[in-house]
């Protein structure tokens, strides 16, 4: 009898800082993830325009050149990659940032630093 | 050193961090992170923040010398420090760079440099035990495989 493996769901983490990719990485892979990280809203659409095989992308709110809001948006208006969930993570807990994100179509904002919780509490809830 | 006493080394170390304010709950989210499918992480994140620290300061360093300061670059400098101090649980440097940020919101030169010494100082104290922990860690690594080794030739031996 053969059994078939399911493949990780695979997420995208974008980050620019390198200590904060190396800890969301660890959290998610940890949680049983595969995990792709980049360091730019950009690099995050390149490799979205290469693999769609992609389930949820993480990504820091404050980046240079595009922010985590400006990718949300851009990845929310494109036909082929909206249903892709999308959560903000932010050291900032600011209200009107977090109602912002939510309403432009952000499955969830998380404070930084997120912790295992945080990411048990997305697998169970946007993973499925 | 036998790996024991190089744990009891390094929980002492470890300890004095968190008594001394230096440290806080998050650096146990990254020890707890850590396991045998990622057994240097902790190592290897650390290594990361204090590269990236250290090149955050003398960026700093760098803005603040010019005659005239883009107080919002250099707020965008602090603002990456805070952050990776958040992650790897740099309780004291986090709150100095939070006391950075408000000098640099009031566009204050002289807060700015205060606060800069204050933060070079606290960040190299705190790199210096992290280098500490590390090469307890690395000696506790070689000591564990050392024994692992002997274990085996003695095995092979018998």
């Amino acid at each position: 009898m053969s059994t078939t493996t399911v493949p990780e769901p695979h997420v995208l983490a974008v980050d620019d800082s390198i200590v904060d990719r190396a800890v969301i990485s660890r959290l998610l892979r940890s949680s049983k993830y595969r995990v792709t990280t980049v360091d730019s809203g950009k690099r995050a659409l390149e490799i979205l325009s290469l693999d769609r095989n992609v389930h949820m992308i993480i990504t820091d709110y404050c980046m240079p050149e595009m922010t985590g809001f400006d990718l949300l948006k851009r990845v929310k208006e494109s036909a082929e990659l909206k249903e892709i969930p999308v959560v903000l993570m932010s050291s900032e807990n600011s209200p009107t940032r977090i109602r912002r994100c939510l309403e432009e179509g952000a499955e969830d904002f998380l404070i930084k630093p997120v912790r295992p919780s945080d990411v048990s509490r997305l697998c169970s809830r946007v993973m499925k | 050193m036998a790996a024991a006493a190089l744990t009891n080394q390094l929980n002492a170390l470890v300890n004095n961090m968190f008594a001394m304010g230096l440290l806080d709950d998050q650096f146990q989210q990254l020890q707890m992170l850590q396991d045998s499918t990622a057994p240097d992480f902790v190592s290897e994140v650390v290594t990361l923040f204090c590269d990236d620290g250290e090149r955050i300061i003398c960026e700093l360093a760098r803005q603040l010398e010019k005659p005239n300061v883009d107080f919002d670059r250099v707020d965008s400098y602090v603002h990456q420090l805070k952050g990776s101090s958040a992650s790897v649980g740099a309780q004291k440097v986090k709150n100095t760079c939070i006391q950075f940020r408000e000098f640099c919101q009031q566009r204050s030169r002289d807060g700015c440099l205060k606060t800069l010494d204050l933060v070079r100082t606290e960040f190299y104290d705190l790199r210096s035990k992290f280098q500490a922990m590390l090469q307890i860690m690395n000696r506790k690594a070689e000591s564990t495989e050392k024994k692992k080794n002997c274990d085996a030739e003695a095995e092979g031996a018998s």
